[in-house]
């Protein structure tokens, strides 16, 4: 029974395609993965939408959306008609082709990443021996998109917005990369299933997940600060300021096509919290050995609902960075930390088993923590900074 | 030659030709970019993951981005309005291309008797390629890391903008 | 027409694109995207002989292809920081105004 729950849907596409000839059972397989993904994550968005806007509410002292249905839950519904009815405004001196194309370039690319991502045990799209590699790749394509936005509305404060979303994507995909490659050399694969199942074990209750280790941790937390600023949330939320640059790189976006890249930037947000819930939450794996009986597909989506709560908690927190500070950030602190991160675990991997390894890996990391923390903090790139004409 | 190859193999050509005939710059990076995209699953086609995946990561996510950034930093965005975006001697640059496409492809034409017809699938993992990296391949690797930082310090020591007055 | 024949007339007529691109047009950016062009003309020969030559298990032609990628990375930053530094003397990135080997 709990096999049959923990493999439902995998069954249940089984069954499906159980009803078409031999030779089209493979290419139905995948038509309903797709169909899936494409239905699943544009719900969450919704999903995500509402608690986004509730929970902001709650933390600035104010109720949030609570007009439409009972406690304002069906808000997304509402949104969802308002966009799709709206009027489309091409901007007159637009690059029209260019224009058009960039909303669909950014949903497509965004959407790509889950081919690769293991959401249960077996339920995977394509398991692919190069997935990581496919999913940086995809997730590489959206930056022209964003800049094929900026460029084609013939707007200052758009080409502004994309250049900036453009700089910062190029300096956090970075470390973004650096600290899944220490994953990856702990792993010896590129293939994400692989990377599930090695974290898939238990000491005593305990899991095997990367988080647990010197470098796993510190891994996560660069992951994790790459990651909001690669989908450009807030405290990175330069490219669309709304005080300085109006909406950045979609200011002169309206209707379905304001829409589109709204779901893009969820969709990506969904899709990189899924990666880093594989590399280093442990995928679908249980928390503790004796919850292994809850669906594998439960757990992934715990986690991943858990990360958007974490970026909507830190949107309501922190407050915009200025952008010397967040390339400051980006080139001098978390990108030398990464680069000594993957030295730490090379060392992991070559100091074998024993208590030496923990302790030597975590010294080397909270001594380069602390002294460029200190380093950095001495000068003054993250202070106010004066500004020559404005006093 | 399946139908797949005949389409990815007109959209990488029409991405290069668009690429190289377009007025505006910023449409001839974003052709160049369908170009290189194309390459890339024509790699696919030929059952190289590994490669054809680079190529998206390297060219379409950084080269395509340094192009336009180029462009836009050397303010040639705008379509010249004097003497058209060709050169004064595109008729010689045009016979010499013409030239070079006509002996490789007679080269290769003349040669379609000789060429292997089927080749059973290669199965390459990444492991494989990992493995001839830091095996027969490390001096390579090793010179081309080099290479890579010799070339990002560079490009920023050229491209730095110096002071007028230095202190 | 054998696959392998296909894959080369295509490698050819892009080789031929980019040279073409290179040779005839004005801007200096443009030129290099004409070069960039032939360099992957040359890795889609490189893998195409791989797919079907008589050793793909030797990996010699993916692995050319993969290092040939990455000199061209190195090769469009540098080529692209020269274009930069260059309009920023001229004041032009027109290579038929840049005449003059004087500065």
């Amino acid at each position: 029974m709990v096999e049959k729950l923990d493999q439902i849907f995998v069954l249940l596409s089984h069954w499906l395609v159980g009803f078409l000839p031999a030779g089209l059972q493979q290419a139905a397989g995948i038509v309903i993965g797709v169909v899936v993904i494409v239905c699943l994550y544009p719900a969450l968005f919704a999903l995500a939408v509402l608690m986004e806007r509730k929970g902001l509410g709650r933390m600035q002292n104010r109720y949030g959306p609570n007009r439409v249905g009972p406690y304002g839950i069906l808000q997304p519904i509402a949104d969802g008609i308002k966009s799709l009815t709206k009027e489309d405004i091409v901007p007159l001196s637009a690059d029209s082709a260019v224009h058009f194309l960039a909303p669909i370039v950014v949903v497509v690319a965004s959407f790509m990443g889950f081919a690769v991502l293991p959401m249960g045990r077996n339920m995977v799209l394509v398991d692919m021996d190069a997935g990581l590699l496919f999913y940086f790749a995809m997730g590489a394509s959206t930056e022209l998109a964003v800049f094929m936005a900026g460029w084609s509305s013939r707007n200052k404060y758009s080409l502004l917005g994309a250049m900036r979303a453009v700089a910062q994507m190029i300096s956090y995909e970075v470390p973004l990369l650096l600290s899944s490659v220490a994953v990856v050399m702990i792993t010896g694969s590129l293939s994400l299933t692989k990377i599930v199942s090695a974290q898939n074990a238990y000491t005593g209750i305990f899991p095997h997940w990367y988080i647990f280790t010197p470098w796993g941790f510190a891994g996560f937390l660069m992951y994790a600060i790459s990651t909001t600023a690669e989908t450009n949330r807030s405290p990175f939320d330069l490219p669309e300021g709304e005080s300085e640059i109006v909406a950045g790189y979609h200011t002169e976006y309206s209707g379905f096509k304001f829409a589109l890249f709204f779901l893009g930037e969820y969709v990506a947000m969904f899709s990189i919290s899924g990666l880093g819930t594989t590399l280093f939450l442990g995928g679908w794996s249980a928390p503790f050995s004796f919850l292994t009986w809850i669906p594998s597909w439960i757990w992934f989506f715990s986690k991943l609902m858990l990360s958007i709560c974490v970026f909507i908690w830190l949107r309501g927190t922190l407050p915009r960075l200025r952008q010397d500070q967040l390339m400051n950030f980006a080139w001098k602190f978390v990108l030398p930390l990464s680069l000594i991160n993957l030295l730490v675990a090379a060392l992991w991997r070559f100091l074998g088993e024993g208590w030496q390894r923990w302790v030597f890996c975590s010294a080397i990391l909270l001594i380069a923590y602390v002294f460029m923390g200190l380093q950095e903090a001495r000068s003054d790139h993250f202070g106010p900074r004066s500004y020559r004409y404005a006093e | 030659m399946s139908f797949v190859f005949y389409i990815l193999a007109a959209i990488t050509l029409a991405g290069g030709l668009a690429a190289v005939l377009l007025k505006n710059m910023v449409h001839c990076a974003l052709a160049v970019s369908i170009a290189f995209a194309g390459l890339a699953f024509l790699f696919l086609g030929l059952d190289a993951q590994f490669a054809g995946f680079a190529q998206i990561l390297v060219y379409v996510g950084a080269v395509a981005i340094l192009v336009v950034f180029a462009i836009l930093l050397t303010r040639s965005s705008d379509t010249p309005k004097d003497g058209g975006v060709f050169s004064r001697t595109w008729l010689a640059g045009l016979v010499v291309a013409a030239a070079v496409f006509a002996v490789i492809g007679w080269a290769v034409l003349s040669s379609v008797g000789g060429l292997p017809h089927e080749a059973a699938v290669p199965t390459v993992t990444v492991l494989q390629i990992g493995q001839a990296l830091m095996g027969p391949y490390v001096l390579p690797l090793e010179i081309v890391a080099l290479l890579l930082t010799v070339a990002t310090i560079g490009a920023v020591i050229v491209a730095i903008h110096e002071k007028e007055d230095a202190k | 027409m054998t696959p392998l024949a296909g894959y080369l007339l295509v490698a050819a007529l892009l080789f031929a694109i980019g040279l073409a691109g290179a040779l005839t047009r004005r801007n200096a950016i443009l030129v290099l995207i004409g070069i960039e062009l032939m360099l992957n003309a040359a890795n889609l020969n490189l893998i195409a002989f791989w797919r079907y030559g008589p050793h793909p298990e030797a990996l010699t032609g993916m692995m050319f292809a993969i290092f040939s990628i990455a000199v061209a990375a190195a090769e469009a930053a540098v080529g692209l920081g020269l274009v930069i530094s260059i309009h920023r003397h001229a004041q032009t990135a027109d290579l038929d105004e840049m005449n003059r080997m004087k500065g």
